[in-house]
């Protein structure tokens, strides 16, 4: 039995990882062919660092990925903490179902509500040409606000709500009570929230799609551009080094974790 | 006293006219443009387009491929959870670190990775061809869209499911053996009961994007067949009929909200999203 779920396991994660595993291996291909691996060769890296539209584009999605993250999780953090504080029962419901609704509905629907919306509003001011950087700013912002607020709250909840009344009655102005007490309560969930928010805004293709004019291209969709022809593999060498890049991040995330734990643990001791 | 509450009330404001700004109002222009025609004025022309044979067949196709994706993820990925959730937490955190990294990749390039191994003159076929089989046709095939869909969703269906499986307390399965039951017994009425709210959401995550998917379909099933995604997708980026567009959005709205709501009557009151 215990064998068994051994080689499951293992099957599934071969079958997870064979385009990847395929994928890197013809980013060193020495031809374009993404069927054939002719022979080993970094042109493709090279093809990769001149190729100007590209690295554009991985810009655009740093940034937006960064201004959106940010701005989602400040006003999804204050947000998180105002909804806490309303009593009604109603209005709370109100305001988390609406919240909600571009995690419930799929990407394509929110894509094109808020495409209906950017366009109408660009008709009626009389503007020419607005879908761009800050349409797709708001889309991301607003699809990232659900996401911090539904780790934030939970967090909040978890706190205890007197600590902040005694540091009111020790002196404390309810913002310094907020700052000293609450945020670093909940911290936590801020920070979770942020890379989720982060994740999510770095990846997203169908929204950006559809909110975004010409002129603003992100990464994901400079990929779909490329892939309506035929893909060359320098894509294959620019998702074999962000590969890399997440998995170091992660192994070192979880090595200072470890770090973490074992010092704690001696600390214990 | 009274001022402070209002004050801290007042902190959800921004968050409250920006969702009224950007979530509410583009949905209401998701009704606008269904219900009118190219000139703004009311119509169900669009509406009731969509009860043709042509677009019936899409739904049904649509939503036929994104139930049997998200059956078929459900059967894998439950052992799958499982398995992992009995390991040891060291290997655990391992497991699902290989179970989320894949996510990292874009979906996009990982869709088209597929389509390189296994088109007609792809990885495998060449592999097959090394050692003198002929070539199988795969891609642009119903199979290739479902494959493509598991793929890239699977996680959404292992990690929910396995959030639930490790809180089980193994002595539960243990005062179940002592009490009689058979393995599989145990299975049907202390596991999965158990792990009722993680397969509620593991399945909404997995049918609400296969359900809705255009990229999928276009990179692995060619333009042999069109899903709900594909034809929306068309209307807003190469036919310009937002009117159409905006009555298929509105209509996939509902089978998923209908979807939903049906899977909550399943799911017990504190279920809905487990992440």
């Amino acid at each position: 039995m215990k064998s068994l779920s051994k080689v499951y396991t293992a099957l599934i994660f071969i079958i997870l990882y064979a385009p990847i595993a395929v994928m890197v291996l013809f980013s060193f291909n020495s031809s374009n062919s993404t069927g054939v691996f002719t022979g080993f060769s970094l042109q493709w890296y090279k093809e990769l660092l001149n190729d100007s539209a590209t690295l554009e584009a991985l810009k655009n999605t740093l940034v937006l990925a960064v201004s959106s993250s940010c701005i989602a999780t400040i006003v999804g953090t204050v947000a998180a903490v105002g909804i806490s504080k309303i009593k009604s029962k109603y209005m709370k419901n109100a305001i988390n179902t609406v919240t909600n609704i571009p995690m419930m509905n799929p990407d394509i629907v929110t894509g094109i509500s808020m495409m209906l919306l950017f366009v109408f509003a660009t008709a009626k001011l009389g503007m020419s040409q607005t879908l761009g950087f800050s349409t797709v700013l708001i889309a991301h912002i607003t699809f990232n606000l659900p996401y911090v607020i539904l780790s934030v709250t939970p967090k909040i909840r978890q706190m205890d709500k007197h600590l902040t009344e005694a540091a009111m009655d020790l002196g404390c102005t309810p913002f310094q009570a907020f700052c000293k007490v609450e945020l670093p309560a909940i911290l936590p969930g801020i920070i979770s929230g942020f890379i989720m928010a982060f994740t999510l805004s770095l990846d997203d293709f169908v929204i950006s799609y559809f909110t975004t004019g010409n002129g603003f291209e992100t990464l994901p969709i400079r990929i779909y551009s490329m892939t309506k022809k035929r893909v060359t593999p320098d894509m294959y060498a620019l998702s074999t080094l962000i590969f890399i890049a997440v998995l170091v991040l992660l192994i070192l995330s979880n090595v200072a974790e470890g770090d973490g734990t074992k010092k704690k643990a001696r600390a214990r001791k | 006293m009274q001022n402070r509450s209002f004050m801290a009330r007042l902190m959800a404001a921004p968050h409250v006219v920006w969702s009224i700004l950007f979530i509410v109002a583009p949905m209401l222009f998701v009704f606008y443009y269904a219900f009118t025609d190219s000139q703004g004025n009311f119509t169900m022309s669009n509406i009731s387009e969509l009860a043709s044979p042509s677009y019936l067949t899409i739904f049904a196709r649509s939503g036929a491929f994104a139930l049997v994706a998200t059956a078929i993820c459900l059967l894998i990925a439950y052992p799958l959870a499982y398995a992992i959730s009995r390991a040891n937490p060291k290997r655990q955190k391992i497991y699902i670190m290989l179970i989320m990294l894949p996510m990292w990749m874009n979906f996009l390039i990982r869709t088209y990775s597929i389509m390189a191994i296994i088109e007609d003159t792809g990885f495998v076929n060449n592999i097959l061809g090394y050692f003198g089989i002929e070539p199988i046709h795969m891609i642009n095939t119903d199979g290739a869209v479902i494959f493509g869909m598991v793929y890239n969703y699977l996680p959404y269906m292992v990690l929910p499911i396995h959030t639930v499986l490790s809180k089980l307390d193994n002595r539960l399965l243990e005062a179940a053996a002592d009490l009689g039951c058979t393995p599989v017994q145990t299975f049907f009425k202390v596991v999965m009961p158990h792990s009722r709210s993680g397969i509620i959401s593991g399945i909404t995550m997995v049918f609400v994007p296969s359900v809705s998917t255009f990229y999928i379909s276009q990179k692995l099933g060619g333009s042999s067949f069109d899903l709900i995604g594909d034809t929306i997708e068309r209307q807003f980026q190469t036919a310009y009929n937002y009117n159409l567009g905006a009555a298929m959005s509105l209509v996939l709205m509902i089978i998923i909200l209908v979807s939903m709501a049906i899977m909550n009557r399943y799911s017990d009151d504190e279920g809905s999203v487990v992440v």
